[in-house]
């Protein structure tokens, strides 16, 4: 065990060096996470423009479900992709378990519920200020959601990044599904996880400063879009 | 040699506009209530004019209710709407538009505001866009954020975008409330032109010196109900209703 400033010391010889192992791993990372978000972006959108604008029996209970489904653990997540990709699960012939495929599938199923519950709020609540207006120019569903998405869309990459940040931060289920193999399927959070267990605090604490800038960029990035879009009233 | 005279004759009457296809208007036996308390209750009201016709009445009164049934916004509680012999439906509601008394601009620039409305009805032209632009005077502004325009201007794209739904009706609720005077006559004077071009206008308004300026007809509305239903001078000249006199005399009308 190393002391704690020489570790640091190293981590930051091993990011500004530009080690290939760990630029590899945040590659691998951002590939990732960056895919899934792009899926959950996608899938959850829509579904959160329909239930925005939609009444329908049974409505509530949908809304209850897709904000429950925000709180997904990772690791169940994680343990029902791993039971459809293993080899005797229904989805076992494809080979995917330990691909990064399976890891985007997971982290898409994780994020894909925040994407949707977070854009409905934002999108019904633009709905709300158009919607009277909208109907008296008669237009058809598809062309109010169509409006609608694109009206919110400086909102609404907030809401990707922060789907992204939740994808890019867990470790559950890419650890289930992806099982951390070197140069194939580690990311930073399972290298993280795996070099810490192992004693080996720089390689692990640069992948935390990493994702430690990653997180404080998605943040500053999200703010930056917000300024823009309030600066020409668009917010 | 004197000079010769040329008969004197009468100015004559400018010619009435073209009447709107979706006229007339007939409502029968018309109701509104929300949460058990009537707001509207109009017998019967026939509207078989051209150029503007101007609802007038106090704030409370249910002017713009009953802008908002005529266009299909909200449903009556019992009665009928009936446009060019024909029951409200959707199809007659798309040949109908609004300009509400606070604008509700999407967020966008102000030639896609108007993209938009062309293209969901299928009439998208640049040139269709750039002739509206600049009926309203907007053109010079075709590229900045609509909600960065002045309240005055922000109207005005309003009823051009209303316009880009080519509308044999034209409801107004109030655009003007919140104007400067030059804001006010500007939109007046586009809103006259397309009166005489045939478009039915009907304007709900609280401003005396705007009727005057505006109607040909009058609907007065008192506490849910039409107490009176004129031509513009005659209503402005002698009322026949206690609450219209009271509310042309600057009272508030009991």
């Amino acid at each position: 065990m190393q002391d704690f400033g020489d570790a640091i010391g190293l981590a930051l010889n091993l990011v500004l060096s530009g080690d290939a192992d760990l630029f590899e791993i945040v590659l691998l990372s951002l590939r990732v996470s960056l895919t899934a978000t792009a899926i959950a972006c996608v899938l959850g959108l829509p579904l959160g423009a329909v239930l925005a604008v939609s009444r329908f029996r049974g409505r509530q209970a949908a809304l209850v479900l897709v904000n429950a489904l925000m709180g997904l653990p990772p690791v169940v997540v994680g343990l029902i992709v791993y039971l459809h990709l293993s080899r005797a699960g229904p989805l076992g012939f494809l080979g995917l378990l330990y691909t990064p495929t399976a890891m985007i599938i997971a982290q898409s199923i994780l994020i894909t519920p925040i994407v949707a519950a977070l854009s409905r709020q934002v999108i019904e609540d633009l709905h709300g200020e158009y919607s009277e207006q909208f109907r008296s120019l008669a237009l058809s569903r598809r062309q109010v959601v169509q409006a609608l998405i694109w009206d919110a869309r400086y909102s609404l990459v907030t809401v990707a990044l922060a789907g992204f940040g939740r994808a890019v931060a867990e470790v559950g289920a890419v650890m289930i599904v992806g099982g951390n193999i070197d140069h194939l399927t580690r990311v930073m959070t399972t290298a993280i996880a795996l070099e810490t267990s192992k004693g080996d605090l720089p390689l692990a604490l640069a992948l935390g400063l990493v994702l430690m800038v990653l997180a404080l960029g998605i943040n500053a990035a999200a703010q930056s879009v917000r300024l823009t879009a309030a600066r020409f009233a668009y917010a | 040699m004197p000079d010769t005279l040329l008969p004197v004759m009468p100015p004559a009457d400018p010619p009435a506009p073209a009447r709107s296809a979706l006229m007339p208007l007939r409502v029968r036996d018309l109701t509104l209530q929300m949460r058990g308390q009537p707001l509207l209750d109009i017998p019967a009201l026939d509207l078989d004019c051209a150029g503007t016709t101007v609802i007038m009445g106090a704030n409370g009164a249910g002017k713009s209710l009953l802008l908002r049934l005529l266009h299909g916004l909200i449903a009556p509680s019992s009665g009928t709407i009936a446009w060019g012999g024909a029951a409200m439906s959707p199809a007659i509601a798309r040949r109908q538009a609004l300009v509400f008394q606070k604008p509700v601009l999407l967020r966008r620039s102000v030639a896609a505001n108007l993209d938009f409305v062309l293209r969901a009805r299928r009439a998208g032209t640049a040139e269709a866009r750039d002739a509206l632009l600049a009926r309203v005077g907007l053109t010079h502004k075709a590229s900045q954020p609509a909600r960065l325009l002045s309240g005055g201007e922000q109207q005005r794209l309003a009823l051009a975008r209303a316009l880009a739904t080519r509308p044999d009706i034209l409801f107004l609720d109030e655009p003007t409330a919140s104007l400067d005077p030059a804001a006010v006559q500007s939109f007046e004077g586009i809103v006259s032109d397309i009166a005489d071009e045939g478009t039915s206008v009907i304007f709900v308004t609280h401003d005396v010196g705007q009727a005057r300026r505006m109607a040909r007809e009058v609907v007065f509305l008192h506490q849910g109900r039409i107490t009176e239903h004129s031509a513009a001078p005659r209503f402005f000249a002698a009322p026949q209703s206690r609450a219209a006199r009271a509310y042309l005399a600057g009272q508030l009308p009991l």
